[in-house]
């Protein structure tokens, strides 16, 4: 597992990790990746699109079900992963590294409610889901 | 419906693999345990190897058993001689399926192959039609075990492991007794995947050394354990159908697209006046459905065709093997016609659709079949 400290989660499992500059990639954690089974389809946002934190920003489609994505933070897409299309296992396989979904320059804070990845930890052992 | 679930034979093999769990059928069993996606291209690829013990098998003896069979079943097992088997349906008087299963025949009795999730119910189904002593049921299900090895490198893999029989002139949907990884077994040259494959009936006992010796000499040529969910997208690229999803009590094998496993001619069995009736105009075709997208149509979910309602999906996922998604569904007279452009509700309170168009089944046919 990748050194997470600059990584901050939602409840909804998304994570956020600044990368200077202004800017942060969004992700799904490794605990929904696994609850996910092989993701075959990801529903992103075009660059450009402006993503307020909290709202549904896509969603996130496996063998299993499909479930909607959440946005960790305020901020426009400036990038989206441009190898999901083509091999979204990528999510399954590296949620944290090479399977990011975009790339936002954040709008604001980030918000306070967000977890690190000890008290995400906590909580997803705790999901019901 | 009850929460019980039993533990297989190799629950403690799946767990050290790193299955994950899940409960089917009453019991608890191996949904994957790498990714589906591995164990499906394993499969199309080199091997799986399945663990399905959950099914039942149900031993049919007596002089009167052909005749018992006969009127209980759709197909004309009149077909069968020992060594070979058959697939067929058993309805109720409406023409709705109870179940589909396969019959076995061998020397000294027939082996009825049913699904998990059934088990009971089909037991006192069968139990309510015996005619009295000339037909004897035993059901052996706790006792035997099941494995089954799939893809192309199955018989490589086998054949080593085989005493007292030749695997590669068992013919498809025969079987033959002999040994395998020294235990007693019936090889059958059946499966569920749409590969060549064996599947091996043995005894519960054995089910460890039966697994452990495919496993050593199957894992170096690159065999896989597979689960559940690989056992469902292969099936559904093998255009196979599923019992609870796309066939149930509900539905009449001749609307689900299993016309062939119906011979009305053969004489009477349990459903044919309804059948024979329901032949001359099904109230509903089965399709197959071939998604322009990544994404999967999922049972339940509503067709259109030029913003009609035409019918439903019954079976959906996706195909690892064409990449995109495929389903297969019940469709109201019309709505069946190859190339035909039909729309999939996927989310209806997002307004979310895919274009799907009607092809034939299967949607994968393995090479040189």
């Amino acid at each position: 597992m990748p050194e997470l400290d600059s990584y901050r989660f939602t409840k909804s499992h998304e994570w956020v990790c600044p990368q200077g500059q202004g800017e942060a990639l969004v992700g799904i954690s490794d605990h929904a990746q696994s609850q996910l089974g092989d993701v075959i389809f990801l529903e992103l946002p075009s660059v450009g699109a402006h993503l307020k934190a909290g709202s549904r920003l896509g969603a996130i489609e496996s063998v299993k079900a499909a479930s909607d994505l959440y946005s960790p933070a305020s901020g426009e897409v400036v990038e989206v992963n441009p190898a999901l299309a083509s091999t979204p296992e990528l999510v399954n396989q590296d949620p944290y590294q090479a399977g990011w979904l975009f790339r936002l320059k954040l709008e604001g804070d980030l918000p306070a409610e967000l977890m690190d990845a000890a008290a995400y930890d906590s909580y997803a052992q705790s999901d019901p889901h | 419906m009850s929460e019980h679930v039993q533990a297989v034979p190799l629950d403690q093999i799946h767990r050290r693999l790193g299955a994950r769990m899940v409960p089917f059928g009453g019991y608890l069993m191996p949904m994957q345990y790498s990714s589906i996606r591995e164990e499906h291209l394993a499969v199309r690829q080199r091997a799986g190897i399945f663990d399905v013990s959950h099914m039942g098998e149900v031993a049919v003896r007596g002089p009167g058993a052909l005749a018992y069979l006969q009127r209980l079943v759709t197909n004309d097992l009149s077909k069968l001689s020992p060594g070979r088997a058959l697939y067929t349906v058993m309805c109720r008087d409406d023409g709705g399926i109870v179940d589909d299963l396969l019959v076995y025949q061998d020397q000294e009795a027939y082996l009825v192959v049913i699904n998990a999730a059934c088990h009971d119910h089909d037991l006192a189904w069968m139990r309510a039609q015996l005619p009295g002593d000339e037909v004897e049921l035993d059901d052996v299900s706790a006792a035997t075990c099941l494995l089954a090895v799939q893809g192309p490198l199955a018989l490589d893999i086998l054949a080593p492991l085989a005493e007292g029989v030749d695997l590669a002139g068992i013919r498809y949907y025969h079987h033959l007794a002999g040994t395998v990884a020294g235990v007693p077994v019936r090889i059958s040259r059946t499966g569920y995947t749409g590969e060549d494959g064996f599947e091996l009936y043995g005894p519960a006992e054995a089910a460890a050394q039966l697994w452990e010796a495919i496993q050593h000499r199957g894992g170096p040529l690159g065999l896989l354990p597979a689960g559940l969910g690989a056992r469902d997208t292969l099936r559904l690229e093998a255009g196979l159908r599923l019992y609870g999803q796309d066939i149930d009590e509900t539905t009449d094998p001749i609307s689900a697209g299993l016309g062939w496993v119906v011979k009305l001619a053969k004489g009477d069995f349990r459903g044919r006046d309804a059948l024979q009736a329901i032949a001359s105009a099904p109230p509903r075709r089965f399709v197959g459905l071939s998604l322009d997208a990544r994404q999967i149509a999922r049972p339940h979910q509503q067709l259109y065709r030029n913003q009609e309602p035409v019918g439903v999906v019954t079976s959906g996922s996706f195909s690892f093997t064409l990449g995109h998604g495929i389903a297969m569904g019940s469709v109201i007279p019309g709505a069946e016609v190859e190339g035909g452009e039909l729309e999939v509700s996927l989310r209806p309170e997002l307004g979310q659709w895919a274009h799907a168009t009607v092809v034939p089944l299967p949607f994968y046919r393995r090479p040189g079949s």
